[in-house]
């Protein structure tokens, strides 16, 4: 027996069918009949946010931080356009939201209503796919197949633009069982030719390195087991993009630490030396391969991704291999094992005593101060002072805190680092930290923040305070933009344009504007205590920390140059590039 | 202390400015894209090839099955042979598209386009254009004392090389449909 509903009705049944409980939003005119409905059930909790962007990172904080979609509910114009970086950033980083938009009614849709902006033409290219629904009768349908699509192949976020007549119209609701989820159904089993090819390359490599990234995370937590499995029974080292931190344990033996432009030396050696790459679930980022022409010269390369389009789009490889990671990598395993658990034992000892060698230039090493916190140092300390907690999440926002806090914190399990990789969205992280929090609210949440991306979405902080989300904004503050300026010290002859963060708040009065604790900190020997006040306190805190002002985040392997030329810390950095060798500390 | 003798130094060199080596190896293949029969499918499909950077030399788009609410875009493009894969793997991972052939690369294609040509002149020239027409087996559609136009049915180059007879004749305007291609045989 088909329901009759209206649509307004369906959107909320739909998202009930689908299991939501939990959804972040902002009203408006072209919304009403939702939010009506809203207001007159209690499975479906709204977070009012500040601002759209900020319910659009929410719900990425979210997504990342279970395995489930996030989803979004704002009005027509100006709601849908302040989503545009939020979908962006989760179509880069393919993470699964979904965005509700309300729409003018259809019969003024092209007249330049008020409020009317063209929300699929805008959203088109930044959406995994998008819809507007003209009809009530096909709207639970389409809320059904968008989140299988935002859910299923590579994740992504996916909108729906609803028109005001369509919410207030009844109609017949599709039950989820019913809906079609379309002919969109990607692989997920690779080809097992394949996988035997590179089963066969992994008995015999002497150098092997196992290159991972998000797609691990995104496969779910059968594919971080059997990556870990790998691991250990085939002893090759691993190493992860700064997506896929937390799949593989920090402290695992096998564990290289991140690669790419900020990553390890010992990572992006082993890279640069490696005779077998097998890339599980990472797209071969202009940030990870530097020079591309000088990329890994000597290696055969495997790429196991879920999307087609990512193999061969950058790098060049002998083995593809498409499919879902976890499907994969079981399959992998089963015929490694089959064919006698067998590796390159001789190889596999002098490549790790390479890596040894490699490991002991101790490349995150810095010169600590007494008398004024370096930005290294305080995340060391909020390491050391957070490790043992199983529920530790962090969030980040973009610049070189978020090298370092992806440089110095440790990730033991996945889905407890989010940070805006792709699209490197400042502001990404306070609303981000949100959206962890509401997912889990008795975690330690931690926003570690640069001050300027921090003030691009700030707002979020009265969020916090109205829903109780005791988020800690962790702000590393060198009154810089800081990245910014570590580019124009390198590369543009100390020429610090735009790059000072000038008439800065009062942190301390601002956390107290929004009913937060302040905390400030300058001195490195009160520092501990001052994590440590941050951390006991039961309420979202603001953590001014007023850092070493002109500190650069090495290594670095500068854009353009091949791993194997990173600029190394303290090493006199003013001529490094373009003159020979980075020196080694 | 490295035995694997990796090459230590730097180069002021940006991947930026890096070449593609195969940049000089250009290919055009014909398209087939299965899609969806829905609201802004084509911007989709044409938004992927402005947004990404691919060419379209010419684009037919036309419903084919009713029922199946299906359409059959027709594209050809060029580009390198990495870029022509790109360009499949980005098509077919569009939630609205099913298929994607290359008709080019799976075998013997047919292709056709349909072309109109509106030529002005009097006199000889206007025997000379008939002559010409015949020879390419054009259609007289339309005519005025002063004009004709032309219907013709070839491939691209057939095409080309009547415009290029028609010129200096006196043509006025070309109105072309764009390549529709099948592949040959039972399948
Ligand atoms: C929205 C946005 N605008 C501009 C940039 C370019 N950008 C990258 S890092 C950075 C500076 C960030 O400063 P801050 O948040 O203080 O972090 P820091 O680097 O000082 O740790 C800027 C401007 C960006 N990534 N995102
Ligand atoms: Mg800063």
């Amino acid at each position: 027996m088909t329901r009759q509903m209206t649509g307004a009705e369906m959107v909320v049944q739909a998202l009930i069918d689908q299991g939501v409980d939990t959804i972040f939003g902002y009203p408006g005119g072209a919304a009403l009949p939702i939010y009506d409905e809203l207001f007159q059930q209690e499975k479906i909790k709204h977070i009012l946010v500040r601002h759209e962007q900020g319910a659009a990172h929410a719900a990425e904080g979210y997504a990342r931080s279970t395995g489930k979609p996030g989803v979004v509910l704002v009005t027509s114009g100006p709601g849908a356009t302040n989503t545009v970086t939020g979908l962006t950033d989760a179509l880069l980083d393919s993470v699964p939201i979904i965005v509700l938009s309300a729409q003018v009614p259809t019969f003024m849709i092209g007249t330049d209503a008020f409020q009317e902006a063209d929300t699929i033409g805008i959203t088109r290219p930044c959406t995994k796919h998008n819809y507007l629904v003209k009809d009530t009768d096909k709207l639970a349908g389409v809320l059904h197949e968008a989140f299988h699509v935002a859910t299923n192949g590579r994740p992504g976020p996916v909108l729906i633009d609803i028109p005001k007549d369509v919410q207030f119209a009844k109609g017949k609701y599709t039950e989820k069982n019913k809906a079609s989820t379309g002919h969109y159904a990607p692989k997920l089993k690779g080809d097992i030719d394949a996988i035997t090819d590179l089963v066969k390359l992994m008995e015999t490599a002497k150098r092997p390195i196992i290159y991972s990234g998000g797609g691990v995370i995104n496969s779910g937590d059968s594919a971080t087991a059997l990556l870990r499995d790998l691991v250990k029974e085939t002893n090759f080292p691993i190493t992860s993009t700064l997506m896929g931190l937390g799949a593989f344990p920090a402290s695992g033996d096998q564990w290289m630490g991140m690669l790419g432009m900020h990553g390890l030396y010992e990572a992006n050696m082993a890279m640069h030396g490696c005779d077998l790459m097998i890339n599980i679930g990472a797209r071969f980022d202009d940030r990870i391969t530097g020079r591309i022409d000088a990329f890994s010269p000597k290696s055969k390369k495997a790429h196991i991704d879920i999307d087609p389009s990512s193999i061969n789009k950058v790098i060049h490889v002998d083995v593809p291999i498409i499919g879902d990671v976890a499907h994969v990598l079981e399959d992998m395993l089963r015929v490694w094992k089959s064919r006698g658990r067998k590796t390159n034992a001789d190889g596999l000892a002098k490549w790790w005593s390479q890596i040894e060698d490699w490991r002991a230039v101790r490349c995150l090493s810095y010169k600590n101060s007494e008398k004024v916190i370096k930005p290294q140092y305080a995340l060391q300390r909020l390491e050391a002072l957070t490790k043992g907690r199983k529920d530790r999440y962090i969030t980040t926002e973009v610049g070189q805190h978020q090298m370092w806090a992806a440089q110095y914190l440790g990730f033991e399990d996945p889905n407890r680092w989010m940070t805006s990789g792709g699209l490197g969205t400042m502001g990404y992280g306070c609303p981000a930290s949100i959206g962890v929090q509401v997912a889990h609210p008795d975690a330690l949440v931690i926003n570690v923040a640069g001050e300027a991306s921090w003030l691009m979405n700030m707002q979020e902080m009265g969020t916090a305070r109205q829903y109780d989300l005791p988020v800690k904004q962790f702000i590393l503050n060198n009154e810089r933009l800081g990245m910014v300026r570590q580019w124009q010290d390198l590369l543009h002859g100390n020429r610090y344009s735009q790059s000072w963060s000038e008439a800065l708040p009062d942190f301390m009065l601002l956390a107290q504007a929004f009913g937060a604790k302040g905390i400030t900190c300058a001195d490195p020997s009160d520092l501990d205590d001052a994590i440590m006040e941050m951390l006991k306190h039961d309420g979202p805190v603001v953590f001014d920390c007023l850092v070493e002002k002109h500190e650069n985040c090495y290594p670095m392997i500068p854009s353009g140059a091949p791993h194997n030329e990173m600029l190394m810390g303290d090493a006199g950095v003013a001529d490094a590039i373009g003159t020979t060798g980075a020196v080694l500390v | 202390m490295s035995p694997l003798n990796i090459k230590q130094g730097t180069s002021r060199k940006s991947a930026y400015d890096l070449k593609d080596p195969n940049a000089d190896v250009i290919e055009t293949h014909t398209l087939a894209v299965i899609v969806t029969n829905e609201a802004g499918v084509l911007a989709r499909v044409i938004g992927l090839f402005s947004g990404r950077g691919y060419n379209i030399d010419s684009l037919t788009v036309a419903e084919i099955d009713h029922e199946g609410h299906r359409s059959r875009i027709t594209v050809v493009t060029t580009g390198t042979p990495e870029v022509i894969q790109q360009i499949k793997a980005q098509l077919g991972r569009m939630v609205p598209v099913h298929d994607v052939h290359d008709l080019t690369e799976e075998g013997p294609s047919v292709e056709r386009e349909l072309a109109l040509f509106k030529v002005a002149g009097s006199g000889d020239k206007r025997i000379e254009m008939l002559r010409l027409a015949e020879i390419f087996r054009a259609n007289v559609v339309d005519s005025t004392l002063e004009s004709f136009i032309f219907e013709m049915t070839g491939t691209s180059e057939k095409i080309d090389a009547f415009a290029d007879l028609m010129h200096p004749l006196g043509l006025v305007e070309v109105a072309r449909t764009g390549v529709a291609a099948l592949a040959r045989g039972t399948t």
